[in-house]
């Protein structure tokens, strides 16, 4: 690596890591949507995947190359447990109830010793590399695009458009809504995982209704036509403060606003492009 | 022959209301049945029920031998059902061939595994599943606009895509629900003629239609709905001539009339 490029990956390693892994985030939220489930528990599966994985490394010693795959059980169980009772719900009802389900998690977090309370835990070795972060981020997305060119893909977006029509063609719409969850489940864990290992402290307030909302709007923002676009919202919305330092106060405001206008202006968000699903 | 669909007993009630009241009815394979009624008979409400997008109340779904009447929508497709809505319901935003493959769905197996990491078998599976959707697209005559957005189709195209969409599984009962409506005369006979081929090929078809010419040309068998109940069933020649049936459509003073006038040696309807 040429002495330039390590220098500047130095100086911005914090802003490097977070896009690697607002990115995963991102494509945590791009599965739910792609499915027309509007579930906005991604910060929780955040949250549980950092505290877990916290805890393993930190209680247990366990080495960071078994943390990492681990990271993702808690999150998934928790997604089986609110999967049943929630799928049955769409819309805005969906989005209520998950981020109810996470802010109870953050309450919990407060309230509860072992994971340190409002303080967070601290003294989290740093041991995700940015490789790891940039090589599952990249992962995530090839295999999210050929799940989108395929049946499989194929039956999503028709349940995005028409449930009832896709069920009628044998599109098993509960089996993937759950799958989606699943999907979005593992991805934010292992994100937070990444996340706990770089930042060395890990605290409630990070898992809350505010980064929910943040991980919709890299959505929003991208657009939910391939995997490259959420990933795309999500690099435009974590670089916008480091070039707009002196906003920063008002950052939530401007997310909201981008929402808005994309919402508005951009209703398939900035990369508007399908995906083609013709086989060559 | 045992049917292919067996009905007994089906009930739908809603608040203060039976849509459908206890039908007992047989489709046997080959040919196409045909469910008329006034508006509100519960033609559209049996549909539901049978392909399980409504829980009926009472009573039970028999599919080839398979009590199905717990089975949701996606295993019934499964299993050999298809269907076409009343108001159109094509996918509008994927292409016209996206459509016919969304269709394709229960006829490929290749699942996640095979998928994401393009498995020998996934590739040959898409290009079968893309040739079969090219032919079902040849017989309504969609070919040419294969890879346009459906929601850019006529109205009549978008029937026709949703024809074609829920004929490429080649299922074998086939639920039209009123085909020809919104069609001109040469479109409802270009759909009449594609309705007894896929006859031809095996599909089973039964058929809500208000358009009658339509209805007694093409069936073997009609089925008479009126307030939910079964009032008739008969093949189209008797049914015309049923005193009830006229009744059901034109009130009992026509029907009386007709009736007086066929001992005249008029026509009935």
């Amino acid at each position: 690596m040429p002495p330039w490029l390590d220098d500047l990956l130095w100086t911005y390693q914090n802003l490097v890591h977070a896009l690697g892994v607002n990115g995963l985030l991102a494509l945590s939220m791009y599965v739910v949507l792609a499915v027309g489930q509007l579930s906005l528990g991604q910060a929780a599966f955040m949250g549980l995947g950092a505290y877990s994985s916290a805890l393993m490394t930190l209680k247990l010693k366990l080495p960071f190359l078994a943390v990492l795959p681990l990271s993702a059980v808690v999150p998934v169980l928790f997604a089986l447990a609110i999967g049943v009772p929630t799928l049955r719900l769409s819309g805005v009802y969906l989005a209520i109830a998950t981020i109810g389900l996470g802010e109870v998690l953050r309450a919990a977090y407060l309230n509860t010793d072992l994971l340190g309370g409002a303080l967070g835990l601290s003294g989290i070795p740093e041991r995700a590399e940015t490789w790891m972060i940039y090589g599952l981020l990249a992962l995530a997305i090839l295999a999210l695009w050929m799940v989108g060119r395929s049946r499989i893909g194929r039956g999503m977006e028709a349940m995005r458009e028409d449930e009832t029509a896709a069920q009628v063609m044998g599109v098993p719409v509960r089996r993937y809504k759950m799958g989606a969850l699943l999907a979005s489940a593992v991805l934010a864990g292992v994100a937070g995982c990444l996340s706990a290992h770089v930042s060395s402290f890990i605290s409630p307030g990070e898992y809350g209704f505010e980064p929910a909302v943040t991980i919709l709007s890299y959505a929003l923002l991208g657009g939910i036509g391939t995997p490259l676009a959420p990933v795309l919202g999500a690099w435009v919305l974590t670089l916008l403060p480091e070039l707009l330092r002196g906003i920063s106060d008002v950052r939530l405001v401007v997310n909201g606003l981008i929402i808005v206008v994309a919402v508005l202006f951009l209703p398939n968000g900035l990369l508007a492009l399908r995906m083609k699903r013709r086989a060559a | 022959m045992t049917p292919l669909l067996q009905l007994d007993g089906l009930t739908r009630r809603y608040a203060g209301l039976v849509a459908v009241d206890g039908v007992d009815m047989q489709v046997v394979p080959g040919g196409v049945h045909a469910v008329i009624g006034p508006n509100g008979a519960g033609k559209t409400t049996l549909f539901n029920l049978v392909s399980g997008l409504v829980v009926p109340s009472a009573g039970r779904i028999v599919l080839d031998g398979q009590d199905v009447t717990a089975l949701p929508p996606e295993r019934r497709a499964a299993l050999g059902l298809g269907r076409t809505f009343q108001n159109i319901r094509v996918f509008a935003g994927m292409t016209v061939l996206e459509n016919v493959l969304t269709g394709l769905h229960v006829r490929m197996r290749c699942g996640l595994p095979g998928v994401v990491l393009r498995l020998p078998g996934f590739r040959a599976e898409e290009r079968r599943a893309v040739a079969r959707a090219r032919a079902a697209l040849d017989l309504v005559g969609l070919v040419d606009e294969a890879d346009q957005p459906a929601g850019a189709l006529s109205y009549g195209d978008q029937r026709r895509l949703e024809i074609a969409r829920s004929m490429a599984p080649e299922p074998r009962l086939l639920l039209l629900d009123e085909p020809a409506a919104g069609m001109n005369p040469a479109e409802t006979e270009g759909l009449a003629a594609l309705i007894r081929q896929l006859s031809g090929l095996g599909t089973t078809v039964l058929l809500v239609e208000h358009d009658m010419g339509f209805v007694m040309d093409l069936s073997d068998q009609v089925t008479v709905l009126n307030f939910g109940r079964r009032i008739f069933e008969g093949p189209p020649a008797v049914v015309r001539q049923e005193p009830a049936v006229i009744e059901a459509y034109l009130g009992h003073k026509v029907a009386a009339r007709l009736a007086a006038g066929a001992r005249a040696g008029v026509r009935g309807v």
